[in-house]
């Protein structure tokens, strides 16, 4: 046998041996990843969440927890939906292109029905909780124009208006997001769902 | 390298990258000097996959081990339905952790696995006299990995606080208890509690997590050190150091790279045919590998009808509950264990493999495995009647191997050695 | 020969752990059969999934399996589940818990009911199988619900499948002991079914036998799964180990 015929046939076993070891390595390594994702229990406790909002007086708040993270339900008023086209100038995203929401949130209102708004109430800068400052006029929150109503952010300062629209010139990059919801009735917001029999989003 | 001048090498950026690495620690020299410059004999049989098959269990338990340990939670507190937080943490594992189950078994698997192998890689040193000088140390290094190896299994047996982990615990711990005079304080003082608690289940957790691994991980690398320092036996038990050619090298040596190498990948191939035939058609293995109480929660007030350890243990266990006595049962257990690291003074003859040596040895050793089988065969028996009987006299075979070798090798007949190392290919 | 007398001793040692201890009643115990599992047969484990929840859940849980993971298993959509199954008002996510209350169990039955997640894993399939067609009528004072069981004696759990079994008797013989002319212990030499239930025998088997399945899916739900990964698996370790060898051989050409 001549060396010429060795090394080939070695070659070709080395390669189909490692390569075929390379496939055994990678289809080990896939339960060690996959088990990070989400567990059982996780998805399940971050079940959707219903919730009833047919005693949320206009103009009030109300917050619930879904997937660790507080949902911001406010039952708009008409005042506070008249005056939100007046902010698009001082908004940095008024059409909301870069944030965050469903399909059917991407409108002025960003809501399904603008009576209700859901929101994630998360600042999307560095995560704290902004606070609730519907009181137009406010003197101490700075904006052209004066203070229309919406969110402030205690951290740095961030200002939200009464869609959860981020302003100018304040640290946070995006608006407020919106997590999936649907109507299950009038009168009951499920937080986690876009349709119905739909096991619950990613 | 001190003193010269740096020339930038030959060959291209990979050449250069590795020098660099090179004149900062040594890497190629670690690598040209155990893989391609380590002369190994080249007549190595069955019996010498055993230890590279062992590091990669090693492996196995320490990926698996560290991700169980992402999911698990050491709770020992038993709730109102009978469960604790660890053992509930245990069926998360099996059912809510994506992939968890595969995890779960191939860590329980890969436990009897590693003492499959460590014992098959004993007898292979019993076989062939791998104990002997100057192997002497390795030898002892090797019977503290195996010593380690038991602590870590035992510690790692609690952690499911199923009911055969708590009443294992319990007995094994009572035997501290025999001590005289100490040996009651001692018991609470390694309980952490006045009986197996959620304190024990803590500690045995941080034992087995991380003392005892980085310590077997230690006693590996010695091991290896003292392997490679002064060479491998063989089936022959003849030096191969002592027949050099003219370039220096062992006439019956071969490279580790790429000889062993490749056949210790095949060595693995045939190990991991049969370690996945267990993991997924038999995990408990009818209860051997995964004993069937421990699916049962942990119960202080009741214990299981045979409280018998995992089938690695039940040859010791079997010595202990032989001697009607609870302290010198103990005793005898513990030095049934470390009987092994006196061999290399205790066979007094000077031949090394079996092959050579008389026929007395042979049935010698051949009794020693059937008493060390048989007495792990009585281990998982309720210690009654025949059985005691039974486990009295392989014990006794069993420490004659060891108390009379002296005696039974000194004036062995012996065959004559080959000049060189027997091999077929 | 070293090799094979190990061998051969690990497996008898196998073997001898998964007997159990000798009863007396071994005769009749043994008339009861066995549990014959398949956990691929998707319509048994469905019929059994139903009669656990019709007979089994108002007393013992299933507290480490929930709901939705035996919809998918099973084939079962999340409406049938809803509708068919779950009847305490709990949700798809949630475990599958019995609606009693423990501390009212143990007063009822001076224990409470076991969870009974990992009653096949820990008894085997068998057992329970047998422990489910093992009640008897037993008149003595000390058993207040007025059966025991072949399986488990001094059982507190009453005979919750008497309906669908009908009522057993055991025919027995005295062993006495010859110095005292005592009784020392009854000895079972057959059962018989003194009334009928709603079930022949071989019906109730089946009935027995979807139930035990379904029990023993639940003790470990992912079988089904690890057995056909396992044949994927050991296939291509078998494959890799063919190059393996191939390629250890060509190199050692080299060593004479």
């Amino acid at each position: 046998m001549s060396d010429e015929v060795d090394k080939s046939r070695r070659h070709f076993l080395t390669a189909a041996t490692a390569g075929m070891g390379a496939v055994g390595v990678v289809f080990t390594a896939v339960p060690f990843v996959t088990s990070w994702a989400p567990s059982e229990r996780a998805k399940a406790l971050g079940a959707p969440v219903e919730v009833d909002v047919s005693k949320l007086e206009a103009g009030a708040m109300m917050t619930v927890m879904w997937r660790g993270n507080p949902i911001y339900i406010v039952h708009r008023t008409r005042e506070m939906l008249d005056q939100l086209a007046t902010n698009d100038g001082n908004l940095r995203d008024p059409a909301s292109e870069e944030s965050d929401q469903p399909a059917y949130a991407k409108n002025e209102a960003r809501a399904r029905d603008p009576q209700y708004l859901v929101l994630i109430g998360t600042c999307t800068h560095l995560g704290c909780l902004p606070k609730s400052r519907f009181e137009p006029g406010t003197v101490d929150i700075d904006v052209p124009g004066g203070w229309p109503g919406g969110f402030f952010c205690p951290c740095h300062g961030s200002k939200f208006d009464m869609a959860g629209r981020v302003f100018k010139d304040v640290p946070a990059p995006l608006n407020l997001r919106v997590p999936p919801y649907r109507f299950k009735d009038a009168a009951t917001l499920v937080i986690g769902l876009d349709e119905p029999a739909q096991k619950g989003v990613a | 390298m001190a003193g010269e001048t740096y020339t930038q090498p030959a060959g291209g950026r990979w050449a250069r990258i590795g020098a660099w690495i090179d004149a900062r620690l040594p890497v190629s020299k670690f690598y040209k000097a155990q893989l391609l410059d380590y002369y190994a004999p080249k007549n190595f049989n069955i019996w010498y996959f055993f230890g590279s098959l062992a590091l990669v269990v090693l492996v196995l338990q320490l990926a698996t081990g560290i991700w169980l340990t992402m999911f698990y939670k050491p709770d020992g507190v038993i709730d109102g339905e009978g469960f604790s937080g660890a053992f509930r943490s245990v069926e998360y594992i099996m059912r809510e952790v994506s992939g968890g189950w595969l995890i779960r078994y191939l860590h329980s698997t890969g436990a009897s696995a590693f003492f499959l192998v460590v014992y098959l890689h004993m007898l292979r040193g019993l076989m062939y006299g791998s104990y002997k000088k100057p192997r002497e140390l390795l030898w002892i290094v090797g019977v503290l990995v195996y010593f380690a190896l038991m602590a870590e299994a035992f510690f790692g047996y609690v952690l499911p606080w199923g009911n055969m982990s708590y009443w294992g615990a319990q007995v094994i711990v009572n035997l501290f208890g025999a001590i005289p005079w100490i040996g009651p304080d001692l018991i609470d003082w390694i309980r952490g509690d006045y009986s197996i608690a959620d304190a024990t289940l803590n500690r045995f957790f941080a034992l087995h997590v991380v003392a005892v691994p980085l310590i077997l991980l230690a006693l590996v690398v010695v091991h290896l050190w003292a392997l490679r320092t002064v060479g491998s036996n063989n089936p022959d038990g003849i030096e191969i150091k002592e027949k050099k050619g003219s370039d220096g090298k062992p006439l019956d040596g071969i490279p580790f790279h790429p000889y062993y190498t490749v056949k210790d990948v095949f060595g693995v191939g045939i190990f991991g045919i049969v370690f996945a035939s267990i993991v997924f058609f038999m995990p408990t293995l009818a209860g051997l590998f995964l004993e069937l109480p421990n699916f049962e929660p942990a119960n202080p007030l009741s214990t299981p009808e045979h409280i018998a350890p995992v089938w690695y243990f039940t040859p010791y266990y079997a010595i202990l509950r032989a001697v009607p006595d609870k302290l010198s049962g103990a005793l005898l257990m513990g030095l049934a264990v470390f009987a092994f690291a006196f061999l290399p003074w205790l066979d007094r003859s000077p031949v090394k493999s079996m092959r050579y040596r008389s026929k007395v040895w042979l049935y010698a050793l051949t009794a020693f495995v059937i008493a060390f089988c048989g007495l792990g065969y009585l281990g998982m028996k309720p210690a009654q009647g025949t059985y005691v009987i039974m486990a009295r006299i392989l014990g006794a075979v069993y420490f004659l191997f060891f108390l009379a070798m002296p005696i039974y090798t000194r004036n062995e007949r012996t065959r004559p050695l080959p000049e060189r190392l027997t091999y077929h290919a | 020969m070293l090799r094979r007398a190990a061998i051969l001793l690990l497996f008898t040692a196998a073997a001898m752990t998964a007997s159990g201890a000798d009863d007396p009643n071994q005769q009749c115990i043994g008339t009861l059969g066995v549990a014959d599992v398949d956990v691929n047969n998707l319509a048994s484990l469905q019929k059994g999934a139903r009669n656990f929840v019709n007979y089994c859940l108002g007393c013992h849980s299933l507290g480490f399996m929930r709901w939705n993971r035996v919809a998918e298993d099973l084939h079962l959509s999340e409406e049938q589940l809803e509708q068919s199954l779950i009847f305490t008002g709990s949700k798809v996510h949630d475990y599958i818990k019995s609606p009693m209350p423990r501390g009212d169990a143990t007063d009822w039955f001076g224990r409470a009911p076991p969870d009974l997640t990992l009653i096949t894993r820990s008894k085997g399939p068998d057992y329970v199988f047998r422990y489910l067609k093992g009640f008897y009528r037993d008149d003595s004072p000390a058993r207040p619900t007025g059966v025991n069981n072949l399986i488990f004696d001094g059982a507190s759990m009453p005979a919750v499948l008497a309906d669908l079994q009908g009522v057993q008797a055991l025919v027995t013989h005295a062993i006495i002991d010859p110095k005292t002319g005592k009784t020392k212990q009854k000895v079972c030499d057959k059962i018989v079914l003194e009334q009928p239930g709603r079930m022949s025998p071989a019906e109730f088997d089946v009935f027995v036998h979807d139930t035990v399945n379904f029990l023993t899916y639940i003790g470990e739900p992912v079988r089904a799964e690890r057995q056909s990964m396992g044949v994927v698996v050991v296939l291509f370790l078998a494959v890799f180990t063919v190059f393996a060898y191939l390629l250890k051989k060509e190199y050692w050409k080299d060593v004479h």
